[in-house]
């Protein structure tokens, strides 16, 4: 009983945005909506509002990034908040951390709220890293007391105890968000709100931040988590609600919501595939990949998969050495189950020009079926593109044991084996 | 059912489209407190940061002012100070209007200085522009300080004649004018920025041109009686003449005008808090 004890409601919450330039006609529009106001009637440009397609152009300035949400989330939930870019996943983000607020709607929470849309906000570069922690920790809505009494925790936790007295200014970005994330953890509020953080750091980091909000759920206090990276929704959260175009359109148990996300997402398949549209992971962008050809499509089982993958250089001021380039195939739980990487066979390369193609070749035994593909590029420190599941791998065949069911065999991968009866009377 | 709706009840907050616009949130900023301890800290420690001078820019800014002043007002144009030294009575009218001017042109950035962090984190956004009104206070008193120091110098090694009196114990009313109009003002104007960028370029040359409208270097006392009414409605006015009144002995004071500055300020301060409590939700949809 006590589980299912309601700590946030929200209620038909819609936001309204104007696109476009503000501030132009804005003042004419201010004075159109004050008089509708005065006689009474109903804002003149809410009832325009179009529904939130970034795809298509609209013939309104204004937007519903959300429409009519309305759940309601249990006390010592984890929830995960899935949706492609401009779902509408941010905006409800926004509104749960008040950052703006609502249009229409409400939204009621029991608890204090810590919301992490950002690591390390109002760092300040002049001040060192200490102070950064105290100044950081009360604009999260800690005290001085609070942040005190932490203060060794987060040192540690953020594993930079030998610059703590420098200025962040001389920090990498890396330190940086370890040093946000660590003040961020020990926030004591019911309520944590996540999003994307783990985004950024290198996968140490990473864990060490999924381990931290497992620990914050099992302590009973509540969690929602927004992050495009489907694998770390699904071990961290155990319901799910999916956005689209600002609607809520799915709300239950988080295998649900992935499965409903993965039928809905677009992915992509084909032999050879453009991939400047695609969703990206956060990332900085100044290489990108721009297509993988296959050399055949779909794979036959037990085929070598053999693929080139093409960047397209957008910074050319930069010179990207030290490449670090991963694709991962993955299972339609997002379950890794090849991770390939040029770092593995001590290859190093810098890329110097788009002309040169990466070709990979990967040995397979791969239960025919369809597999989605993460492609991953990172040049020294920086995360420069990171495709996640979005691109489909599809092995065809049957499988080589000659079974009459492929979907009887459980697994992925199917290794060639054997079984015989041995009578060990007659060996005797 | 019935457990389950009193259970439901007792919400600790209610997120909506609307607030109440005279809501001061006291209680949130209470709770705050710290930050805006930290925020004063940070403005105060940072300013000086990577300077090879550090805290004597605080001296250094009005002492030049006060020069340029005392060159070009004083001894080329040739304005009157009311039979003051000329550095004293320079000194007097910057030291009070640059806390103003300061309070009030930082104030009116608060949203756009802020908008990084406003766009990522809730706290109560008067905080921000407190902040301001207090950190201010610190350099306020380190040129009140270099103000007296300098007009110890004149009384005792240039025999300067000033009658201070009993209304010098009015500076403390002096400075929560300047900081409560400062802030009220800026208040006003950082609000209407959001949505009317032209405001900002209004700032910059519209505290230049009120400073032309207060006292600062003329005395209340030399302006000709047709302009005598439109400086004394600046409700900076009676504030410098009163801090110069009450240390000096010069110049005109007023408990009427005195009054008038006091309701003006109050008046500011309402609408400023009311228009500000307007925009602080939504005015990251528009930055």
């Amino acid at each position: 009983m006590d589980m299912s004890e309601k700590i946030i409601e929200i209620e038909n919450l819609s936001k309204l945005y104007r696109l476009g330039d503000i501030g132009t006609g804005s003042l004419k529009n201010d004075v159109q909506r004050w008089w509708a106001k005065l006689r009474g009637k109903e804002d003149p440009f809410m009832k325009v509002g179009a529904e939130n397609d970034r795809s298509k152009k609209g013939q309104s300035d204004y937007v519903w990034s959300l429409k009519d949400i309305s759940f309601s989330i249990n006390k010592g939930d984890a929830l995960g908040i899935i949706g492609k870019n401009g779902a509408g996943k941010s905006t409800l983000l926004k509104l749960l951390s008040r950052v703006t607020a609502p249009t229409q709607g409400q939204i009621k929470i029991k608890g204090r709220v810590a919301s992490l849309l950002e690591v390390g906000t109002g760092f300040h570069p002049d001040l060192t890293g200490l102070e950064n922690i105290f100044l950081n920790g009360a604009i999260m809505g800690m005290t001085k007391s609070e942040i005190k009494a932490k203060l060794e925790e987060i040192v540690e936790f953020s594993g930079i105890a030998a610059y703590i007295d420098t200025p962040i200014k001389r920090y990498s970005t890396g330190m940086r968000v370890r040093l946000g994330f660590a003040v961020a953890a020990h926030l004591d509020s019911e309520i944590l709100i996540v999003d994307e953080v783990l985004a950024v750091g290198d996968s140490v980091f990473q864990k060490k931040c999924i381990d931290k909000m497992t620990k914050v759920r099992s302590e009973g206090r509540t969690i929602l988590f927004v992050s495009h990276q489907l694998s770390a929704v699904k071990s961290l959260c155990k319901t799910g609600v999916v956005l689209e175009n600002g609607k809520l359109r799915f709300q239950g148990d988080i295998d649900g919501a992935l499965a409903y996300y993965a039928t809905t997402n677009n992915s992509i398949k084909g032999q050879e595939l453009k991939l400047g549209d695609l969703d990206r992971h956060q990332s900085v962008g100044q290489i990108k990949f721009e297509r993988i050809v296959f050399e055949n499509y779909p794979v036959n089982f037990g085929e070598t998969i053999k693929f080139k993958l093409i960047l397209q250089t957008q910074d050319h001021e930069t010179l990207f050495s030290d490449i670090d380039m991963a694709v991962n195939i993955n299972d339609r739980n997002k379950s890794c189950i090849v991770h390939c990487a040029n770092k593995f066979l001590g290859k190093n390369f810098s890329h110097t020009d788009d002309q040169m193609e990466y070709h990979f070749e990967i040995e397979n035994n791969l239960k025919p079926g369809y597999y989605y593909m993460t492609l991953f590029l990172r040049s020294k420190d920086v995360i420069q593109d990171w495709i996640e599941d979005q691109i489909i791998l599809e092995i065809q065949g049957s499988n080589p044991y000659g079974y009459h069911s492929n979907g009887l065999i459980q697994g992925n991968v199917l290794p060639g084996f054997n079984i015989s009866q041995v009578n060990s009377k007659v060996l005797l | 059912m019935t457990k389950a709706n009193t259970k439901n009840a007792d919400w600790t907050m209610v997120i909506s489209p609307k607030s109440n616009m005279l809501s001061l949130q006291l209680e949130d900023i209470w709770r705050y407190k710290d930050l805006l301890y930290l925020f004063v800290r940070r403005d105060f420690v940072s300013i000086y940061k990577q300077t090879i001078l550090g805290p004597a820019w605080f001296f250094i800014q009005p002492i030049l002012t006060t020069i340029t002043y005392t060159i070009i007002f004083g001894n080329v144009a040739g304005l009157s100070t009311d039979g003051l030294p000329k550095m004293i009575f320079y000194l007097s009218g910057v030291v009070c209007w640059s806390y103003f001017s300061d309070c009030i042109t930082t104030i009116s950035s608060t949203f756009i200085a802020n908008a990084q962090v406003f766009g990522k984190v809730y706290f109560p956004r008067l905080i921000a522009p407190l902040s301001v009104v207090i950190s201010k206070l610190i350099k306020l008193g380190i040129q009140f300080l270099l103000f007296i120091v300098t007009l110890l110098y004149y009384v005792i090694f240039e025999s300067t004649e000033v009658s201070p009196n009993i209304y010098l114990l009015l500076s403390p009313v002096l400075v929560l004018l300047m900081g409560g109009l400062g802030l009220g003002l800026g208040l006003l104007i950082s609000s209407l920025t959001t949505k009317y960028r032209d405001m900002r370029f209004l700032i910059a040359f519209g505290v230049q041109l009120l400073m032309y409208g207060t006292p600062v270097i003329y005395p209340l006392s030399k302006v000709p009686e047709e302009y005598r009414l439109l400086v004394t409605l600046n409700p900076i006015t009676p504030v410098v003449e009163a801090f110069r009144y009450g240390f000096l002995g010069t110049g005109t004071f007023s408990v009427y005008h005195l009054v008038y500055s006091f309701v003006f300020t109050v008046i500011a301060l309402l609408l400023g808090i009311v228009v500000f409590n307007r925009v602080e939700k939504t005015f990251m949809d528009s930055v």
